[in-house]
């Protein structure tokens, strides 16, 4: 069947600049480039262009330039290019519409509320502090912590006996599985967490053997399918999260085509080679709160106590609650993954309408409990769009203990969010399984460049917090006080307990 | 005189946070000889530098000997009806022993002052219902200052008394005709607000049944501090930092049981750093104060004086940002924010020196002061 859909974007190749090496034709794995033997030029096909620009970063004379396909479409409020383009695409399958990424809807109708926020400073009643000449502490501790300390009979002080996991930075990296990433991201993940003494998280997909040895730096995960969970893998890391949802398919669960099943992920996830991994919408043993409980209390039982234990959900109208029922199970982490979450493959109608913004939630669910006085028994964690420092140093204000970033990491190492990690054909070879397009990512250096992004976001931290006049981030957690709002109505404001800037 | 009041319970979007710069000082006499309120109130006007006249304050311990076993509630009053109504609520609550008017000097140099009425209430073992006296008494306190418009309690401890108001501090010790009472231990206030809303209620000392809190500076760690003492059912009604250190002191000592050598690790705790390298056993208690109460770790700058019917106790954040000073001299021992007011009333201390930024200077009655009742007047 014709597509009645024209191209998305226009490849322009400078034929005067071109020297014809072929390398765009070598980077694209998306087929959209083509060398012309006969005539000696390169040729793009549009209709498989997908924007991800791996040919033009790539092109040794810069001769590649890529546009939004310039064809007009009448201006229409309702009937939009998006809207059309769907229609067509879905009069053409007659399946579901697939992306991957977060939410790519605009701001204006979906506003990012981090910047509708503004960061306070400190001027002559308190004083500033110079992060170069004084210490700015941003380890954070993740973990239950009891109401109060317990001093036995002598005046002696007993220790905390529950779990807990020191961060360094209190940014960590999103659970992303070996099957839906390649097994060099995640070991580039795998080191950088180590360097920057943060951890990084397995997704459900298990845990490659080769990386057992920094467990100490891994949060395993333990989803509905229940993908490479044994024993050992338990143990492995610092932390155990519960995969309940996602902020980009909250409700959906996840399915690896058999194509990708190949050894490596077969022998991680324990699954035959070459069969589909399904994990279901709900996990089938948690149809309650209560059967929460179960599963948090064997994790726990199973690892001697030893592990925190997460849950992770998405962001839905009801997360306060939700969340409070979470603490009450026995999690030592509360993660919310918002409204703009990343994932390899959603389905748009999903990821786009389903959920709400992580920045509400986080305020709900801080402030629910605090209200059950029940705040100490979790930490909270919130991922879902996370672009900067100043967005990690406003979740810390509203009330979040740290936040896991996920697409920002893969951007660091290539990603160019052209939302097409569903093929598997990932230019930048992070989303595929290709072994070729994998040997684009090399984890000494993907992980030198996830260290660097961490260390950057981590000096603008202590910049903020030291103009803000404190030197540990324990001061700006929850400190709504030190936010402003601006734009923002009433209600909103009310829900994030911010007041308005200029009062 | 206006008083700040709650219009909902959302802090956020309603109060105002209350910034003030201040000069402190207080002394014990550690034997438990008495001094009358002159000397505190020489002490505080050498400071003057140090306030504007928007606020000055006292409190004074073993005033009232012959009340010494009832709270001894100190409150404002913007008119009569507050002043009824919180009658008939303290009637409901306590049983009043006795009930009057605090007497002032009419010619000292402030200006509309509330009405300052004083009560000393015992409280029948009946009416205490699932809770512990003292509790009882904080909450009931907190109450009147929540819901009766108009009304606010000053102190409520027992043996001692806060008196505060808008003006120089020396100027409100004459208003209160602090040389009438005889006290062991004294703290005083002057304050510098940055904001002009001068109002009686707002200035320090801050008490909460003994405990009364004399503070220079600003916590920026304000907002943090405020909604974790939320979660102990501490209502930050006044916005000020002073109430913040009070309540966590409260909460902390009175509550959790905790020693000051720990409190000053929590409130200024060490740095990560420095936590790492203790040896294990100073580590792992270290670590465990810092990690259960980071939320109470104050920050940015400051310095206190927080006194009970035992105990005074100074100390500044963990960078030092603001001043303290500390001398001994025989039994008594000063905090002051200038060794210059110290040396006012104390020309030839025997000791001097200045704390390091987080160390608690913490002192105590003597033990054998602690159990008497000395009626010795040492007028100084």
């Amino acid at each position: 069947m014709i597509s009645y859909s024209s191209p998305e974007f226009e490849v322009e190749i400078k034929d005067d600049l071109c020297i014809r090496c072929g390398a765009c034709v070598v980077n694209c794995s998306f087929d959209a480039l083509e060398h012309d033997e006969d005539d000696d030029r390169i040729v793009a096909n549009n209709r498989n262009c997908v924007d991800c620009r791996r040919c033009a970063v790539f092109c040794p004379t810069l001769a590649i330039n890529i546009y939004e396909n310039g064809l007009a479409f009448r201006k229409h409020g309702l009937w939009t290019n998006r809207a059309q383009r769907e229609i067509n695409k879905q009069a053409e399958t007659g399946g579901v519409l697939l992306t991957s990424c977060g939410n790519e809807l605009p701001s204006t109708t979906h506003p990012i509320y981090w910047d509708h926020l503004l960061l306070d400073a400190s001027q002559v009643t308190n004083p500033s502090i110079d992060p170069l000449r004084e210490p700015m502490e941003l380890r954070t501790y993740l973990g239950s912590k009891p109401d109060a300390i317990e001093i036995d009979d002598q005046g002696k002080v007993k220790a905390p006996n529950r779990p807990s996991v020191a961060l360094e930075t209190p940014i960590m990296f999103a659970a992303m599985s070996f099957g839906a990433i390649s097994y060099n991201v995640h070991k580039s993940l795998a080191l950088a967490a180590t360097e920057a003494g943060t951890l990084y998280n397995t997704g459900e997909g298990g845990l490659h053997p080769s990386l057992y040895e920094y467990g100490d730096n891994t949060i395993v995960q333990v989803a509905s399918g229940r993908y490479g969970v044994f024993d050992e893998y338990l143990k492995a890391g610092q932390m155990i999260e519960i995969k309940v949802g996602q902020g980009a398919k909250p409700g959906i669960g996840g399915h690896l085509p058999g194509e990708k099943i190949d050894a490596e992920i077969s022998l991680t996830r324990m699954i035959p080679e070459g069969t589909d991994a399904i994990s279901p919408a709900p996990h089938h043993d948690v149809y309650s709160i209560e059967d929460l409980r179960q599963l948090v209390m064997s994790l726990k039982e199973a690892t001697n106590y030893e592990k925190l234990v997460a849950v992770k959900i998405a962001a839905v109208h009801n997360a306060a609650p939700i969340a409070s029922g979470i603490a009450r199970a026995g999690a030592d982490v509360i993660v919310i993954d918002g409204f703009r979450g990343g994932t390899g493959a959603t389905p748009t109608v999903i990821r786009d309408n389903v959920g709400i913004p992580i920045e509400l939630a986080l305020a709900a669910v801080d402030d629910r409990l605090r209200q059950e006085g029940i705040r100490n028994q979790v930490s909270v964690v919130v991922s879902g769009g996370i672009r900067n420092s100043a967005d990690v140093a406003k979740a810390i204000a509203l009330g979040a203990d740290a936040v896991y970033i996920g697409t920002a990491a893969l951007i660091a190492l290539g990603c160019t969010v052209c939302q097409r990690c569903f093929t598997g054909k990932c230019a930048w070879g992070l989303t595929t399984q290709d072994r070729q397009l994998n040997k684009r990512v090399n984890p000494e250096e993907g992980s030198e460049r996830l260290y660097n992004l961490l260390r950057g976001w981590s000096i603008e931290i202590k910049d903020i917090l030291g103009a803000m006049g404190v030197n540990a981030i324990e001061s700006l957690r929850g400190n709504r006080l030190r936010l402003r709002g601006v734009g923002l109505d009433e209600e909103t404001l009310k829900i994030l307990g911010v007041r308005p800037a200029g009062k | 005189m206006s008083f700040p009041k709650h219009l909902s319970s959302s802090w956020q979007l309603h109060g105002e946070k209350i910034i003030a710069a201040c000069g402190l000082i207080g002394f014990m006499n550690r034997d438990k000889s008495l001094t009358d309120g002159s000397d505190i109130i020489k002490a505080i006007a050498n400071m003057k530098e140090r306030s504007n006249g928007l606020g000055g304050g006292f409190a004074g311990y073993g005033i009232y000997p012959d009340h010494a076993d009832q709270y001894a509630f100190h409150l404002m009053y913007m008119d009569e009806s507050a002043r009824v109504t919180t009658e008939e609520f303290l009637h409901e609550h306590f049983s009043i022993v006795a009930a009057e008017i605090i007497p002032t000097d009419p010619t000292a140099h402030v200006h509309n002052p509330p009405l300052l009425w004083r009560y000393f209430v015992d409280v029948e073992a009946a009416s205490v219902v699932n809770e512990d006296e003292s509790d009882y008494v904080v909450r009931l306190s907190l109450e009147v200052n929540d819901r009766i418009e108009g009304a606010f309690v000053s102190s409520c401890g027992k043996n001692m008394g806060i008196f505060k108001g808008v003006g120089y501090p020396e100027d409100v010790g004459e208003f209160f005709r602090l040389y009438d009472y005889k006290g062991y231990t004294w703290l005083s206030h002057g304050r510098f607000p940055t904001n002009t809303q001068g109002w009686w209620g707002g200035c320090h000392p801050f008490g909460l049944l003994d405990w009364a809190v004399v503070h220079n500076g600003e916590l920026s760690s304000y907002g943090t501090n405020m909604r974790h003492l939320e979660m102990y059912d501490y209502k930050c009604t006044l916005m000020t930092d002073t109430e913040v250190v009070a309540y966590t002191i409260d909460l902390l000592m009175r509550k959790h049981g905790l020693p000051i050598e720990m409190v000053e690790k929590v409130i200024a705790s060490p740095l990560w750093e420095a936590i790492d390298r203790m040896p294990e056993d100073e580590r792992v208690v270290t670590e465990a104060l810092r990690r259960v109460y980071g939320p109470l770790l104050f920050n940015g700058p400051f310095s206190f004086i927080i006194a009970d019917s035992e105990r005074m106790i100074g100390i500044t954040d963990r960078i030092r940002l603001r001043p303290l000073v500390v001398a001994t001299h025989g039994p008594t021992y000063y905090l002051s924010s200038e060794e210059a007011s110290i040396r006012e009333i104390c020309p030839e201390p025997e000791q001097i020196w200045m704390p390091r930024g987080g160390q608690a200077a913490a002192t105590e009655l003597y033990e054998t002061a602690k159990t008497t009742n000395k009626e010795e007047v040492v007028t100084g």
